[in-house]
């Protein structure tokens, strides 16, 4: 049995970038693996439902590159997980062709095992009727009249499927939407180390060197997992990782500092000893795992919600912001008027006033005295582009023009800095889809050869 | 005193698209403790700030690295319609103007 296992996150996520030192350094280590977690839900609902990737391909690339034929040299797996972002079959589908593209420049040829993390909707018909599907997170309950809207619905898998895609022996395993942790503590686990170390480890590696000073999403993370212990440590020497830094780090972005949960169960930190082991390298103990006794899947997927047009102005007339109410007002009835092309309650207008309250919303006391200048961004959200863009463009002519009381710069109210003023944001979505499933889904991986 | 003041981090980011964490982490064990006990650092008057139920807050202390974590339901999930912070990390006012008394002169 190994006594330690080795292996490099190589960034936060997949296409923020890393030191090409940071790989270099880490090279000179007997690596068993690299791994790059590249999902999130952070950048909000879009991505998922419109199946685009919220980082471009040119980074993803780049990050790619530089990473796949050292791994191949080494016969090491390249593991990366959730896939595009999100990781349904779009974004799949497009980390493929990088791969593919990549292969094609630097005349490679390697077996990539696929995980795809596509949701049956059959499953949510048979989850609603049996009642298997808990809200997560805050979510509110299910809508089952949602199922035939949602797109891209995806199952965020843990370790099980990148563990079955690892016994193919592949050279890069391809995973769909999967758990941040999956993608490290999978290898671990498949070779007997202990599970809560190993996803504990695996939730401070999935964001980078995130957990060293300077913080760094942007570089990588090296780790070394024993059977009693860990250790991490940031290949680039500018950066590094002391207790605090890395207790701090399992705040971030989770509502509980003492334990997380993942697929696998819960993992207790209570009783984690974090110790300085060299300069830059901290050793990690005690991290326990509590086996679910149900485990569960969690969902995602985004319904479509309308059509996004934009319009950007500033205001530094005192007159207009202290009025800013009354001209919204005015612009609201005018535009209701005026817009026979959509009926009432389809559409929704916002008066995003920056400076004022657009930041925090409009609970928060208005900010006195007055700013000098305020920034306005006028939002229109419709059943089709078209609408949206003539609601946002006639509330744009209706808010440079609207009177109200004591008005003195009679010519306009707007500052554009842009012509055009008016941008199309496109669709958008909403998360309608986060929920913990507790039924069990059959995931198969699937190998391809990328010559 | 203000919250913001006060802490040495005052950070929010969104905890999944429903939930908003928001971070104090403090310098000196006193303020940690100050803060902690305050009549005013409650779940139902921070819920009062946030115009959310206050049986959905939660104040979780984490004395170790001197830190308290609040967690909170969104009022609009994350790029939803409704929403003005995809990310949730201005998140952390009202909180931050929480107003703490200053701290006892030594004797």
């Amino acid at each position: 049995m190994k006594r330690e296992i080795r292996y490099l996150s190589l960034c936060g996520l997949l296409g923020y970038g890393y030191a090409p030192a940071s790989l270099t350094n880490a090279l000179q280590e007997d690596l068993d693996f690299i791994g790059v977690d590249a999902g999130s839900t952070d950048p909000g609902p879009y991505y998922l439902g419109s199946g685009n990737n919220f980082v471009k391909p040119l980074q993803v690339k780049r990050d790619l590159s530089l990473a796949l034929k050292p791994a191949l040299e080494r016969k090491i797996p390249l593991i990366i997980g959730s896939a595009g972002g999100s990781g349904a079959a779009p974004h799949l589908e497009q980390t493929l062709d990088i791969l593919r593209q990549i292969a094609a420049e630097q005349s490679l040829s390697f077996r990539v095992a696929i995980i795809r993390s596509d949701l049956d909707r059959e499953i949510l018909h048979r989850a609603v009727a049996e009642n298997r599907l808990q809200p997560c997170g805050g979510a509110p309950p299910f809508d089952p009249a949602l199922i035939p809207q949602l797109c891209h619905p995806v199952a965020q898998f843990g370790t099980e499927p990148i563990i079955a895609a690892l016994q193919m022996q592949p050279d890069v395993v391809l995973s769909g939407r999967c758990c941040d942790t999956a993608v490290f503590a999978a290898y671990p686990i498949l070779h007997g180390f202990p599970a809560g170390l190993a996803l504990h480890a695996a939730k401070i590696a999935e964001c980078g060197a995130l957990c060293a000073r300077p913080v760094g999403a942007n570089d990588s993370l090296l780790v070394r997992l024993r059977h009693d212990s860990f250790t991490i440590e940031p290949p680039n020497p500018s950066r590094r990782c002391t207790p605090d830094s890395v207790a701090a780090h399992s705040l971030y972005e989770q509502p509980d500092p003492n334990c997380f949960f993942e697929p696998e169960g819960e993992i207790d930190l209570r009783q984690c000893q974090f110790q300085q082991s060299s300069a830059r390298a901290v050793t990690v103990s005690g991290s326990v795992l509590h086996p679910a006794v149900r485990p569960t899947t969690k969902l995602e997927g985004a319904v479509l919600r309308g059509y996004r047009s934009i319009s950007i102005a500033g205001l530094h007339d005192p007159a207009a912001i202290a009025n800013l109410a009354e001209i919204e007002q005015g612009v609201r009835e005018a535009v209701q008027e005026s817009a026979s092309f959509v009926r009432e309650g389809e559409y929704t207008l916002r008066f995003l006033r920056y400076g004022l309250d657009a930041v925090c919303g409009r609970c928060t006391a208005p900010a006195a005295p007055l700013p000098a200048e305020v920034g306005l961004v006028l939002e229109a959200v419709a059943p089709s582009q078209e609408q949206a863009d003539a609601l946002v463009s006639l509330a744009r002519s209706k808010a440079l023009h609207q009177g109200f009381t004591g008005r003195k710069a009679t010519a306009g109210n707007l500052a554009f800095p842009f012509s055009p003023s008016d941008f199309q944001g496109g669709p958008v979505y909403e998360f309608a889809l986060y929920h913990l499933l507790d039924l069990p889904l059959i995931c198969k991986p699937e190998l391809l050869e990328i010559k | 005193m203000r919250l913001y003041d006060i802490a040495m981090v005052c950070r929010s980011k969104n905890a999944g698209p429903f939930q908003l964490t928001i971070d104090l982490m403090f310098e000196r064990e006193e303020d940690y403790l100050r803060v902690l006990q305050a009549e005013n650092f409650q779940p139902r008057t921070i819920a009062a700030l946030y115009q959310v139920p206050p049986e959905c807050v939660r104040i979780k202390p984490f004395a170790r690295i001197l830190t308290l974590k609040v967690v909170l339901p969104r009022n609009a999930s994350s790029g939803s319609l409704q929403d003005t912070d995809v990310y949730g990390s201005q998140q952390h006012f009202p909180l931050g103007d929480l107003d703490f008394p200053p701290p006892p002169a030594p004797a």
